[in-house]
C-alpha cells in the first residue's frame, strides 16, 4: 500500500506541469493558434523563475516572474502569427528554438559571480508539500493532499477550465473561434482580440508548468530541465482531444511511467538508466499512438477545424 | 428609372463603392429600404449584390459612401455595430459552426447572455419561436447533421432570436426544394406583418414577382434601376438585368443517339458516413444523348458522378466506358479516358482559389503536350490557351493572372466549364452546373451542354429543376434514396409524374 500511494504521489508531481502545459496549449488551439514554443517558454520561465526565486527568495516573487517571462513569450508568438500572419508552425518552431538556446545562456550568466555566474547548484526558495494535520498517514489520499500549492491550483484548473470552455458565454465564444473564426466574426465577436488572450492566457499556463519543474518537481536549475516536456504536450493536447478535463488522464500517463521507472532505478535493477529514463516518452507516445488511432475509428471530433489557418476578415 | 418614395427611409446607403484587387464590385451604388417593406436585390453573378450586403451587416467596410438609418448616419465598422443597430444577415455560405448544436449557433456571439450560459432557458425560447414562425428545427443536433434547408432555418431563428429588425437574406432559395421556398416565402410574410424589413439577393424572377414590393437591379457594380414590383414586369426585369434579350429555349438537332459510352450495371456505392447511398443503378449513355437525373439533392446523386469519375469505389457492380471494364479504375484513368466532370462542390472539388485563371483552366490539359514538354510546363502557352478560352466562355476576368478566388461564382463555374470540355473526349458529368448561375450565365451553360452532345459525346446531367431538365436532356432517370425509380424519354415526361417519382411516390 505505501508503495502504490509513494508511486501515486510522485506521478501526481511529475503531471502537474504537464496539465499546466496541457490546459495552457488547449486554450491557445481552441483559439486556432498552434504553438509549438512549449518546451521554450517553459525552459524560460523555468529558468527566471529560479533566479528570481534565488535573489528574492520569495516564491511568490519567482512565480510571478516565470508567469511574466512565459505571457510576453506567448505574446510574440501572436504578434508574429496574428498581425504578421507568419506561418504558426515556423514561429513556434523559433520560440522553441531561442527560448531553449537562451535559457541556457541565462543559466551560465544570472548566477552570482561566487558560483562562477552559473545558477547550476545553487538552492532558492522553493514550494513545500502543505498539508493537513495526520492527512499524510492516510494511504492514497495523501497522495493526493500532500502536495505543493500549484498542483492543489491545478485540482481547481482541470474543471474550471472545462466548465469555462462548455458551459460559458467566453468559452462557447473561444470554441467557435478555433473552428470556424469567419462565422465568429460575422457572429460580432472579435477574432483578433481573442486569438491574443488566448495564446497570451496559454502562455501564462505553460509558464506554470516550467515554474513547478524549477521550483518544486527538481528544485534548482539544470541545463534542459524540461527534458522534452513541452513536446510531449503537443502529443497529450491531441490526446486530450482538446478537453481540458481529459488533460489529467494523458499527464497521469506520462507521469505514471515516470515515477514507476524511478522506483525501478531506485531498488537497483540491471536494465540501463538511459533505457528507464526512454520509457516514459515510449509509453506516452505508444498509447497516444493507440488512442488516438482508436479515437479516429469511433469518428470522435478532432482538432479545431481552422487551427493554424490565419485568419484575415475580407480574405476570399 | 429610379421610382422615389417620400416616406422617411429606415436605412438609406448612398454612393456606396468597393473595390477588390482588379474588380470594382461596387460602384457608387446608392440603396433605400422602408418600413414594413420587402425590396429584392436581382443582379447576375459578379453584378455587386452580395458585396453591397456585405458592407451594411458590417463584414466589409466600403471605400467610399454613407449609410444613414432612420435618418441618422451610422458608422457600422463590424458585425457587432450592424448587429446593434437590428441589422441581420443570412450569408450565401451559411454562418454556422459546424461541430456546434443549433442552440449554441442561435446564441453565439450575444453580449446579452449570461456569463455562465442557461440552455434550458435558451431552449425554451428557441422553441417558442420555432412554432410560432413555423420553423421546425432539432435544437441539440449538431450543424453538420442538418439538411442545408434546416441550416437556413437555424439561420433565420438566430436572426429573430436577435430580434432583428432588418433581414438580409442571399439567394435564400437557391438550396431550397421548391416546399421548402414556399415556407420561406410565409415566413417573410410573417415578418412583413410584425413589421420588420426584409432585402433579398436573388436572379430569379419568379421569386421577385411573389416577394417582393420594390427590386433594385445591379449590373456591373452598378444601380440600374428601382422599381415597384407591381409596375414590372420579369421580361423587363430580365432585360434591365441582363442588358439585352434573352433566348428562353434551346435549339438542338434531332436526338439520333449512336453507340453506348457508358454502362452501368447494377452499381452499389456507399456515402462518406458509410451508408448505402447507390443501390443496384444500371444505366447507360449513348453518344449523342444527354442523360438527365432528377432527384431532391442527396438522393445519390454526387456519389453517382463520383462513381463514374473514379473518385469513389464501387461496393459491387460493374462500370463500362467504351466497352471497357472501368469498374476500379482511378480518377487519373477516367479523365485519359476521355471522362470530364463538373463536380456539385466548385470551391472544393473543381477549383483551386489560390491559384490563377490560367493554372486552373490548364489542370487537366497540363500533363501533355503543347502545355508541357518532359516534365517541364510552358507558361507562355498555358497563358495563350487560357486568354483563348477566358474570350471563348465570355469568363469576366480582370486578367489569366487573377486569382480565381476573386471571381464571382458564376465566373469561377464557367472557368471550370471551359476546362472540362475542353478535357471531355467521351462523356461530361455535370453535376447541378447551373446552380447559383443567373439567366444568361445558365443559358451558355446549357447551350454547351447541347454542343456537347450534338459533337456525339455522352452527357451525364443533374438536376433538380424539372423544367431544365425536360428542356436540355434527352432521357430522364429519377433517383429516389439511391435507386433509380424510372427511365423515361423526356419527350414522354410530364412535371408532375417526374415530381412524384422524385418524392419516391408510384415506381
Amino acid at each position: 500500500m505505501d508503495m502504490i500511494t509513494s508511486i501515486l504521489a510522485i506521478t501526481i508531481r511529475a503531471g502537474t506541469s504537464l496539465v499546466f502545459a496541457t490546459i495552457g496549449e488547449i486554450f491557445t488551439e481552441r483559439a486556432g493558434i498552434l504553438n509549438l514554443g512549449i518546451e521554450g517558454i517553459m525552459l524560460m520561465s523555468a529558468v527566471t523563475g529560479f533566479a528570481a526565486s534565488f535573489y528574492t527568495q520569495n516564491i511568490f516573487i519567482a512565480v510571478l516572474v516565470a508567469v511574466a517571462v512565459g505571457a510576453a513569450m506567448a505574446a510574440l508568438h501572436a504578434f508574429l502569427t496574428v498581425t504578421m500572419r507568419a506561418n504558426q508552425v515556423v514561429s513556434g518552431l523559433s520560440i522553441t528554438l531561442f527560448g531553449s538556446g537562451f535559457a541556457s545562456f541565462l543559466g551560465q550568466r544570472l548566477g552570482p559571480a561566487s558560483n562562477n555566474f552559473r545558477l547550476v547548484g545553487l538552492k532558492g526558495a522553493r514550494f513545500m508539500p502543505a498539508s493537513l494535520e495526520g492527512i499524510s498517514e492516510v494511504p492514497i489520499l495523501s497522495a493526493f493532499l500532500n502536495q505543493d500549492l500549484l498542483t492543489y491550483l491545478v485540482y481547481i484548473l482541470i474543471p474550471l477550465s472545462w466548465f469555462f470552455l462548455y458551459k460559458t458565454r467566453p468559452g462557447l465564444w473561444l470554441r467557435s473561434i478555433g473552428e470556424d473564426p469567419q462565422t465568429a466574426d460575422a457572429m460580432g465577436i472579435d477574432v483578433i482580440k481573442a486569438k491574443y488572450f488566448y495564446t497570451i492566457l496559454g502562455g501564462v499556463f505553460i509558464a506554470l508548468g516550467g515554474a513547478h519543474l524549477s521550483l518544486s518537481y527538481t528544485p534548482g536549475w539544470a541545463e534542459n530541465i524540461t527534458g522534452g516536456r513541452g513536446w510531449i504536450v503537443v502529443a497529450l493536447v491531441i490526446f486530450s482531444m482538446w478537453n481540458p478535463a481529459r488533460s489529467l488522464w494523458g499527464a497521469l500517463l506520462f507521469g505514471g511511467i515516470n515515477a514507476v521507472q524511478f522506483r525501478l532505478q531506485a531498488s537497483g535493477t540491471n536494465i540501463p538508466a538511459a533505457f528507464l529514463n526512454m520509457l516514459p516518452y515510449l509509453g506516452t507516445i505508444a498509447v497516444l499512438v493507440l488512442m488516438t488511432w482508436w479515437e479516429a475509428l469511433s469518428k470522435k471530433v478532432g482538432a479545431p477545424a481552422a487551427l493554424s489557418q490565419a485568419y484575415m476578415r475580407e480574405d476570399k | 428609372m429610379i421610382e422615389k418614395n417620400n416616406s422617411q427611409p429606415l436605412v438609406r446607403m448612398s454612393g456606396i463603392s468597393k473595390a477588390f484587387p482588379g474588380v470594382q464590385a461596387n460602384d457608387c451604388v446608392d440603396l433605400e429600404l422602408h418600413p414594413g417593406e420587402v425590396l429584392a436585390l436581382l443582379g447576375e453573378n459578379g453584378a455587386g449584390k452580395s458585396t453591397l450586403m456585405n458592407i451594411l451587416c458590417g463584414l466589409y467596410r466600403p471605400d467610399a459612401g454613407e449609410i444613414e438609418l432612420r435618418g441618422r448616419k451610422v458608422s457600422i465598422e463590424g458585425p457587432k455595430d450592424s448587429q446593434a443597430l437590428g441589422i441581420g444577415m443570412v450569408h450565401q455560405n451559411f454562418k454556422l459552426v459546424d461541430s456546434m448544436t443549433v442552440l449554441e449557433n442561435i446564441i453565439l456571439g450575444m453580449k446579452n447572455q449570461p456569463l455562465v450560459l442557461d440552455m434550458k432557458k435558451v431552449r425554451a425560447e428557441v422553441l417558442q419561436l420555432s412554432k410560432r414562425y413555423n420553423l421546425k428545427v432539432e435544437p441539440d443536433a449538431s450543424i453538420w447533421q442538418l439538411s442545408v434547408g434546416e441550416q437556413q432555418r437555424v439561420e433565420i431563428l438566430k436572426l429573430l432570436y436577435r430580434k432583428a429588425e432588418i433581414l438580409i437574406l442571399d439567394e435564400p432559395t437557391a438550396v431550397l426544394t421548391p416546399q421548402e421556398s414556399d415556407e420561406l416565402a410565409k415566413v417573410i410574410r410573417l415578418m412583413k406583418t410584425e413589421g420588420k424589413s426584409a432585402i433579398f439577393i436573388t436572379h430569379k424572377m419568379e421569386e421577385v414577382m411573389n416577394f417582393s414590393d420594390r427590386v433594385m437591379v445591379l449590373r456591373k457594380g452598378r444601380l440600374v434601376a428601382g422599381l415597384s414590383t407591381t409596375s414590372t414586369s420579369p421580361s423587363q426585369l430580365a432585360r434591365l438585368m441582363v442588358g439585352r434579350e434573352l433566348l428562353f429555349s434551346i435549339d438542338k438537332k434531332p436526338f439520333s443517339p449512336g453507340k453506348t459510352i457508358l454502362s452501368l450495371d447494377r452499381v452499389c456505392a456507399k456515402d462518406d458516413r458509410g451508408l448505402d447511398a447507390l443501390k443496384e443503378v444500371s444505366l447507360n449513355i449513348r453518344s449523342g444523348e444527354i442523360l438527365g437525373i432528377a432527384g431532391v439533392a442527396g438522393n445519390g446523386q454526387k456519389e453517382l458522378a463520383e462513381v463514374i469519375t473514379g473518385l469513389r469505389k464501387l461496393k459491387s457492380g460493374s462500370l463500362r466506358l467504351d466497352k471497357e471494364d472501368m469498374s476500379q479504375s482511378s480518377p487519373i484513368a477516367m479523365i485519359k479516358a476521355g471522362v470530364a466532370h463538373i463536380p456539385q462542390d466548385r470551391s472544393s472539388a473543381g477549383s483551386v482559389g489560390d491559384l490563377s485563371v490560367a493554372s486552373n483552366l490548364a489542370m487537366k490539359e497540363y500533363r501533355k503536350p503543347p502545355l508541357s514538354t518532359g516534365i517541364f510546363i510552358i507558361p507562355q502557352r498555358i497563358t495563350s490557351l487560357a486568354k483563348k478560352l477566358i474570350e471563348r466562355f465570355k469568363i469576366m476576368t480582370p486578367g489569366p493572372d487573377t486569382h480565381l478566388k476573386f471571381l464571382s461564382g458564376g465566373n469561377i463555374q464557367k472557368t471550370i466549364l471551359a476546362r472540362e470540355i475542353g478535357a471531355c473526349k467521351s462523356l461530361l458529368v455535370a453535376v447541378y452546373p447551373s446552380r447559383g448561375l443567373d439567366i444568361g450565365a445558365t443559358e451558355s451553360v446549357r447551350r454547351q451542354l447541347v454542343d456537347q452532345r450534338d459533337q456525339g459525346f455522352g452527357v451525364l446531367f443533374v438536376s433538380e429543376d424539372i423544367d431544365e431538365l425536360i428542356q436540355v436532356a434527352d432521357t430522364i432517370a429519377v433517383l429516389f434514396e439511391g435507386r433509380v425509380m424510372a427511365v423515361m424519354p423526356s419527350k414522354e415526361a410530364a412535371p408532375e409524374r417526374l415530381g412524384l417519382l422524385m418524392a419516391g411516390v408510384g415506381a
